[in-house]
């Protein structure tokens, strides 16, 4: 792969609008405490965030692991500052990035965080590129607005950035519209897009669900490579848990709004500490292993609007017993640097 | 080009009274056009290009494949909602080609299918009783001298719903839910094949398991045959007994399940295995990693000779000029439409190297 020239970012406008803000390059690259958001709704306050909590260092890889409606989006859309508020209302939390916290800077700061810091990659290609510009044009966009480059130099760079997530004959395709790519060179434009300022920490929110198992395989490879090559820190949001299995060093597994469990890969997959981890683990079919019966999970995730009192999953719990329907759970220290938002972690984790 | 050889491992006639479902050689062909006021047909895109296979009675027949492998239009040409342009369907001994709409009508009976979104294939204005009985307003003889009502209740049940839910409409009901009314809709006339397309994509991992374990017990209990397309090869490990494989319109390998997960010999079905991530982070990095190259040729122009060649790590010549047929070779004891069909087990080869603590 060609060797990538970023553009000098520190002569473009960002310099100016982060000038004031000193971030700390000795601190923790991304850290996410106790951030809590709601959405105001006809029905009532939905928590859809409600205390969460995580950090990603330099080179590593965090899955926020939930099924849809978990608020594991709502997390990455209040990193990135890009929630619609109203409805969405940001209660409480920092979201510290370098020792920053980014929920206290105005708009046009955060503006230059995001791209620059802090880039996005997005499910759905295809509703995420504008079908009337070219990919090109796209792409040169970023360097045009973030660091003032010229449409030529701005044409040039994306055909190296084009170049280096592996699109064939970069130099034609710049010019061709989202709907001549297929979907897996969808997905790596949109990769090229968010490492196009050189972040330092990526969010990739469902970045291979739409895609074929065999462009899946691709995709992650190229995520992966590029995240070692560029020691860029990684937050990978899914509901696969097979996917995760293979890419991530650490999970943090959301349900209603609460991460419920936090612990490395290893000890997650062979010893999990909360009981919605284990139901998942165990309710999933594996391509490895012959028919084995599927446990059940019984009923639904909750709403959100009214969620249960005391542990949320505490209705589908095969653990449960009256004093989850009223005692929420804290997040219980689990030995190995883990957490687990149980009261019966012990059992759940000799089980 | 020739492709004789489709039936070489099934029985010309369909004499075994356990068969089915028989589908022989079957081909859709959606035409090209150009012009606006003189369309000339300029090609076709060949979406299901001479597919066979047989379905027992309680039997359950995955098909997989990636996007765009015409496993879909298979489920529309077995449901006769498409004209094959080629080959035989026959269900129940009798061929389905060729069957005036009253007859057609009454064949229908005994096959049905499960969609896959169950938000955009349930109509948001009946509510869940008139979906469900609706089946009946062609087929009021398939009530069996029960009331309609009587007998919505009793399929809600069979699938788990609350038959006091009668009426309510689809937005009340989450999506595992919504895709049980599917079901329920499905098994009104009780079918004796059911064509499941992708049944289990749109529902969340908690519920896709529950939805999985019903499709196995009504099996069970209505010795229901599935042909269950679906692109998620665990989920089709998991139900199936077995499993035939799709890439651009051509069945590549079809064989028991133990067969097609254990010892694949087609290329495509290895790199397809390969691509599955397992739940297991012991196993990164360890496991047999076929990356294919490129993405999916387009069905309008396919390759010549084998469909799978220019992504094969294995293409030599031959492959450009001679089509292999599905067949049973001396290096495949199932089907696999490779010359250089060798096995290879790609799930369960692991490289020993402890990564973590054994379990």
């Amino acid at each position: 792969m060609t060797e990538t020239k970023q553009p000098d970012v520190s002569a473009g406008p960002a310099k100016s609008a982060l000038r004031d803000v000193n971030f700390d390059p000795s601190a923790p690259l991304l850290e996410v405490e106790n951030l809590q958001v709601e959405f105001h709704t006809r029905d009532g306050i939905a928590k859809a965030v409600n205390g969460v909590s995580f950090s990603v260092a330099e080179g590593e890889t965090l899955g926020i692991l939930g099924e849809s409606g978990c608020g594991k989006s709502v997390t990455a859309q209040a990193i990135m500052g890009i929630l619609d508020t109203p409805p969405a209302r940001i209660a409480g939390g920092e979201v510290r990035y370098r020792g920053v916290d980014l929920l206290q800077l105005d708009e046009s700061k955060r503006r230059h965080v995001r791209a620059n810091k802090i880039a996005m990659i997005f499910q759905d290609a295809l509703s995420s590129l504008n079908p009337v510009f070219t990919v090109g044009w796209q792409l040169g966009e970023l360097y045009r607005m973030h660091t003032g480059a010229s449409r030529k130099e701005a044409k040039v760079k994306a055909i190296e950035m084009l170049e280096l997530v592996g699109i064939p004959a970069a130099k034609a395709r710049v010019d061709d519209y989202p709907h001549q790519f297929s979907g897996g060179m969808r997905q790596r434009v949109m990769i090229a897009m968010a490492l196009a300022l050189k972040p330092d920490v990526i969010i990739a929110d469902e970045p291979t669900t739409a895609l074929d198992v065999t462009v899946q395989a691709q995709v992650m490879q190229l995520l992966a490579d590029l995240q070692q090559e560029m020691k860029m820190g990684l937050i990978l949001i899914t509901h696969d848990m097979g996917v995760v299995a293979d890419v991530v060093d650490k999970i943090c597994v959301m349900y209603a709004g609460h991460a419920v469990e936090q612990a490395d890969v290893f000890q997650i997959y062979e010893r999990p500490a909360h009981p919605y981890t284990k139901a998942l683990l165990e309710s999933i079919p594996r391509v490895d292993q012959k028919g084995q019966e599927l446990t059940v999970i019984k009923g639904l995730p909750p709403a959100l609007v009214n969620a249960p009192p005391g542990c949320s999953f505490h209705p589908r719990c095969t653990f449960a017993t009256d004093r989850c329907k009223t005692d929420e759970p804290e997040l219980y220290a689990v030995p190995g640097g883990r957490s687990s938002a149980c009261h019966y972690w012990e059992e759940v984790i000799a089980k | 080009m020739t492709t004789e050889a489709v039936s070489a491992h099934e029985p010309a006639v369909n004499t075994d009274p356990d068969v089915v479902l028989e589908v022989r050689d079957v081909k859709k062909y959606f035409p090209l056009t150009q012009g606006v006021v003189f369309q000339r047909t300029v090609g076709h895109v060949k979406a299901v290009d001479g597919v066979s296979f047989q379905l027992r009675k309680g039997e359950t027949l995955g098909v997989v494949g990636e996007s765009g492998c015409g496993k879909s239009t298979l489920g529309r040409l077995l449901m006769g909602l498409e004209t094959p342009t080629g080959g035989s369907i026959q269900l129940l001994g009798q061929e389905m080609a060729g069957l005036k709409p009253k007859q057609m009508r009454a064949m229908r009976r005994n096959i049905q299918i499960v969609l896959q979104d169950p938000y955009s294939s349930l109509d948001p204005r009946m509510t869940v009783g008139d979906i469900v009985g609706e089946p009946f307003d062609i087929h009021p003889d398939a009530l069996n001298g029960q009331s309609r009502r009587e007998a919505v209740t009793d399929l809600l049940a069979v699938v788990g719903l609350n038959p006091d839910h009668i009426n309510r409409y689809p937005h009340q009901f989450s999506g595992g839910q919504r895709q049980r009314i599917g079901i329920a809709r499905a098994l009104t006339l009780r079918p004796k094949v059911l064509v499941c397309d992708e049944p289990v994509s749109a529902l969340d991992v908690s519920v896709q398991a529950q939805v999985v374990n019903l499709f196995e017990r009504l099996q069970e209990e209505f010795g229901l045959s599935y042909v269950f397309i679906a692109h998620d090869l665990s989920v089709v490990r998991h139900i199936s007994d077995r499993v035939m494989v799709m890439y651009l319109g051509k069945a590549v390998e079809i064989g028991d399940e133990d067969q097609i997960y254990g010892t694949p010999t087609h290329p495509y079905t290895q790199a397809l295995l390969s691509a599955v991530p397992v739940p297991d982070p012991r196993l990164k990095g360890r496991r047999d990693h076929i990356v294919l190259e490129g993405d999916v040729p387009s069905p309008a122009n396919p390759p010549s000779g084998c469909r799978f060649r220019t992504r094969c790590w294995k293409a030599e010549d031959i492959c450009a000029t001679e089509e292999p047929l599905l067949q049973i070779r001396d290096t495949s004891d199932h089907p696999s439409a490779c010359h250089f069909a060798q096995p290879r087990d790609v799930i369960g080869a692991v490289q020993d190297e402890p990564a973590g603590p054994d379990a």
